[in-house]
């Protein structure tokens, strides 16, 4: 087998085990409740009766290994169980998690896709003048700005370009409310802000980190012998230092793609939008917990499968990684 | 014991003996470092105090109870109540000055558990390797997986949200990343010859991790502390702005956010003075942060 491929293997074996174990831990904190968790959902001036039944129409009655199993089952067909609060009001309709969750997770991966667009190449440039010009007016601009923007909140940027970009002038729609009839450009309008908010958080931390990465590069004595026997910088650049910057450069944006996870779900409550980081906030107040499991199972997949991505991209790069000490 | 812990992995230049003998140098010395410390550092101690000052004499200053409603609801910026009321006439100056106590205490009290968590754990696996060493490692990074606010959105659904949940779980979450660091730095420090020294003279466990390791790894755990403090602080905030963290109605800069947003919409800027007032603090810890690393190592990339 190429040694590519069986460190690829060994890397996403790694990556399913890591996500059983998430979901081991998931699962089982609900075991670990202190007291009837029945009739926490419930509130406590629910009757025996409604706990019982309550408890039976979940299926809380069975044993544990029993429910993990076809949870997991579930799970890895997309299916993760019925809603509780579906359950709570005896006689109305059953909606299972998968129905509440599809939609929405959707309109997150879309939010999330556009956000990386916008600022995935924007970030690189700057990272790169800044790396380039380093010390200069400009890098000390871009060192000032990461520093801001890593210790303001996420909520502050949304608010402040809402009252700016939205109230006081009317450029962008201040809410992000869409729904299945909402059509794409319409969409796109819409989630302009919140795009915008994730774009500044995430762009700044990216640029850094990029820039970290090329400084680093650009001191090693591969570029200075390139250097010194006078190639124009141009081609030390583009033929010398980013071949060997793609593995850290790849790293970078993986990780800032997945603090993308975190920063949505602010996002998403601050500017109204349908997605499932609002959905799973309003189940944790409602204490739904299905939908909380569902959402953080898809939330650690898609962090888990970004660090994955990178850990591929750097070993692909950089065959040395093949080798580990 | 500074000759060794040069070769510690962060490099520190100078580790100062954390006992008493040489006071007087070392207040001088600070002094000094003062003194020199760049034009942000300044900004970001004076700040610091400040909100220090204000969240310690907090009943002094603030001109109304924290909870008592003294107007109607959302009233404008006036003599009477100097940045308006709340969406239930609550004075906002005055929920801005005892958010200062609540907010600042509680992401204190978890940052620090989150340390005497962490790096007691961390301690003890380098100090004793091994299977500890090898299961705690493991755990963390299971626990590192997922980002930390998923996780706790998890843990608050199911032990519901109050204020001691709340530092708990923070706490427990955080102390990852501190166990982290810790281990990585005491594992440099471990294998000296002086831990075998007083491993040797036959030196008790608690010991070797207080008196031969926790020392010479004081710098990078306390610029780390500044770090995660503001870490911290941001997760909470994020959390009360949900509606997930500090409940009602205790004043809290992140829930006061959330509780009076309807107001950007008509153009008033009151619901981001708690929202500025959290990023002026974080800003200011970073730049002390930036300022102590810069001292004491060589962590930034200037040549």
């Amino acid at each position: 087998m190429h040694p590519l491929l069986r460190t690829v293997l060994q890397r996403l074996a790694l990556g399913l085990l890591t996500l059983w174990v998430v979901s081991l831990i998931v699962f089982a904190m609900v075991e670990m409740l202190p007291g009837n968790f029945a009739q926490a959902v419930l509130g406590q001036s629910a009757t025996p009766e409604a706990v019982e039944n309550f408890n039976k129409r979940a299926g809380l009655d069975r044993p544990v290994l029993e429910r993990y199993a076809e949870w997991m089952a579930g799970a890895v067909q997309g299916d993760f169980g019925v809603t509780f609060s579906s359950l709570t009001n005896t006689g109305g309709t059953v909606r299972t998690v998968a129905s509440v969750i599809g939609p929405r997770l959707a309109n997150t991966l879309f939010l999330g896709c556009t956000v990386a667009v916008v600022a995935v190449p924007l970030a690189l440039i700057l990272g790169l003048l800044a790396a380039l010009y380093r010390n200069s007016v400009f890098d000390r601009l871009v060192n000032l700005t990461t520093l801001t923007s890593i210790s303001v909140p996420e909520f502050l940027v949304g608010y402040i370009l809402m009252l700016f970009l939205a109230v006081r002038n009317p450029w962008f729609y201040s809410l992000a409310t869409v729904d299945s009839e909402t059509s794409f450009w319409q969409h796109i309008a819409r989630i302009g802000l919140p795009v915008l908010t994730l774009v500044l958080v995430i762009v700044a931390h990216m640029m850094r980190m990029t820039r970290a990465a090329i400084i680093n590069l650009l001191a090693s004595p591969f570029v200075e012998m390139a250097r010194l026997k006078g190639m124009p910088p141009s081609r030390v650049i583009w033929h010398h230092a980013l071949p060997n910057a793609w593995a850290p450069i790849a790293n970078v944006i993986a990780l800032n793609l997945a603090y993308l996870v975190v920063g949505v779900v602010v996002v998403e409550v601050v500017f109204a939008y349908p997605g499932i980081g609002h959905l799973m906030v309003t189940a944790v107040q409602t204490r739904d917990i299905p939908v909380v499991q569902a959402c953080a199972i898809i939330f650690a997949l898609v962090y888990i499968l970004l660090n994955l991505l990178a850990d591929i991209v750097s070993i692909a790069t950089n065959p040395r990684l093949l080798h580990p000490r | 014991m500074t000759a060794e812990a040069d070769n510690a992995a962060a490099g520190p230049a100078e580790v100062e003996p954390i006992t008493g003998r040489r006071r007087r140098s070392r207040l001088s010395r600070a002094a000094m470092a003062l003194r020199k410390a760049p034009l942000s550092a300044k900004f970001g101690l004076i700040v610091i105090l400040a909100y220090v000052f204000v969240a310690v004499f907090a009943n002094w200053l603030a001109p109304y109870g924290e909870s008592e409603i003294v107007g109607a609801q959302y009233e404008v910026w006036s003599d009477k109540f100097f940045f308006g009321t709340d969406q239930i006439g609550r004075d906002m100056l005055s929920r801005l000055i005892y958010g200062a106590r609540n907010t600042i205490g509680i992401a204190f009290l978890t940052t620090a558990l989150a340390f005497v968590l962490g790096s007691m754990l961390g301690l003890l696996a380098s100090v004793v390797g091994g299977w500890l060493d090898q299961g705690l490692a493991r755990l963390v990074d299971v626990l590192m997986a997922i980002p930390g606010l998923i996780f706790a959105l998890v843990l608050l659904s199911i032990f519901g949200t109050s204020v001691v949940n709340l530092i708990l779980i923070i706490a427990v979450l955080d102390s990852t990343r501190v166990f982290r660091l810790c281990r990585a730095v005491a594992m440099n420090v471990v294998v000296m010859d002086f831990v075998e020294a007083a491993r040797l003279q036959g030196e008790k466990l608690p010991w070797i991790m207080a008196r031969e390791v926790l020392p010479n790894i004081m710098p990078p755990m306390v610029a780390e502390f500044g770090l995660r403090f503001c870490f911290v602080f941001l997760t909470i905030a994020a959390l009360s702005f949900l509606g997930l963290g500090i409940q009602p109605p205790t004043a809290d800069w992140g829930s006061m956010v959330r509780e009076n947003a309807t107001l950007i919409n008509y153009g008033d800027i009151t619901p981001l003075l708690p929202a500025g007032a959290i990023a002026l603090l974080t800003v200011s810890v970073n730049f002390v942060v930036d300022w102590f690393l810069h001292m004491s190592s060589g962590l930034r990339d200037e040549h």
